[in-house]
């Protein structure tokens, strides 16, 4: 039997999140984290949770699972289970809106201040913006983002400064039309991220590495836009 | 963009590139100092006299009093904008965080002064 610890928190009628423990058989499967969830609803339906493609694709069904941040659907039992324990509780750091539910709009609102879309004021070619394999390249493991704040939430800066910090979901994006070859904004780009929190906050701790379910690499992202804001500067 | 008054250079870029040139002096003039106390054995009150009233070790010396100065007021002010926040302290955050600013600016300021007037009154 595996011993399910869930964070619950209903704003309608309790005064307080609290930690439900409920025993689950899980036949001896090694499950998605998420088809545990989707077990316990069956019994109790009252349980809230994001999610959508089940298979890592769309980003809702980020949650913290035995402390680490990770998606439900591509993290088996066997990967973090310890002692017949699975603790879920909601993304760090953000107003949980019911159970594992968390309201992500400060999240959004960073994402947005990077601009995260190509700005090229050149005339339009007649078919479509080239660029070279080599300039298409840069973009690699940057443009795979999800964005399901998998990262951002588990950075203790972004916990301490979420409306100042962009964090490492948007820094990453931020790098990522920074990088891009057909964009034209780069000066603009950088004298908006050239104060002490935007890119500065960034402690280099390299959790957001850690927990990416996507295998991106944020804190390398945000060394490229400081190296950046050097050249730019000196 | 957004811009902090009370940080170093109002810049985070020029913070941190004054926060890891500040490093390297500090570490250097560690270093610097570690050596010569292990290269003097039989270091005595003289020598100690000899070394702190050359010109250029006054210099070095200042130089790591204001790296150290420099070093440290970024790491308050980043401690200080991380944690004394309306998330731990309401509407008083302000308040607490400017007051915590300022006593922590007189004890550099009193640092900076005293060492001058230790590293000048050496004869």
């Amino acid at each position: 039997m595996l011993t399910v610890s869930l964070y619950r928190y209903n704003p309608e009628t309790d005064k307080a999140p609290y930690m439900q423990d409920v025993q689950l058989d899980t036949g001896g499967k090694d499950l998605m984290v998420l088809d545990v969830l989707e077990l316990l609803k069956a019994q109790d339906p009252s349980i809230a949770y994001r999610r959508s493609c089940r298979e890592g694709v769309c980003g809702s069904d980020g949650m913290n699972m035995n402390g680490k941040n990770g998606l439900a659907c591509i993290t088996a039992l066997s990967e973090t289970v310890k002692n017949n324990k699975l603790v879920l509780r909601p993304l760090p750091g953000l107003p949980v809106v019911r159970d594992l539910v968390v309201d992500m709009s400060i999240f959004y609102k960073q994402y947005e201040k990077v601009k995260p879309f190509l700005i090229n004021n050149n005339p339009a070619p007649a078919i479509e913006r080239l660029q070279s394999p080599e300039d298409r390249e840069k973009l690699d493991g940057l443009y795979e983002c999800i964005l399901c704040a998998c990262c951002s939430t588990s950075c203790p800066s972004f916990w301490w400064n979420p409306d100042r910090f962009i964090g490492p979901a948007g820094l990453l994006q931020a790098y990522r039309f920074l990088a891009d070859s057909r964009d034209t904004a780069t000066a603009d780009r950088l004298a908006n991220l050239d104060d002490p929190f935007s890119v500065f906050r960034c402690r280099g701790i390299m959790n957001c590495v850690s927990v990416c379910p996507k295998g991106l690499n944020p804190t390398r992202a945000i060394g490229h836009i400081r190296e950046m804001l050097i050249r730019r500067a000196t | 963009m957004v811009t902090q008054v009370t940080s170093f250079g109002r810049s985070g870029l020029s913070d941190w590139v004054v926060q890891r040139v500040s490093a390297v002096i500090l570490g250097a003039y560690t270093v610097f100092l570690a050596a010569w106390v292990i290269c003097s054995p039989d270091m005595s009150y003289a020598d100690w006299t000899e070394l702190f009233s050359c010109t250029a070790m006054r210099i070095f010396s200042l130089l790591a009093l204001l790296s150290m100065i420099a070093h440290a007021w970024i790491g308050i002010w980043t401690i200080a904008t991380d944690y004394l926040t309306p998330m731990s302290f309401g509407k008083a955050a302000t308040k607490v965080r400017f007051l915590f600013l300022c006593v922590c600016a007189v004890v550099l300021f009193v640092y900076l002064i005293w060492g001058i007037d230790i590293l000048w009154s050496v004869k």
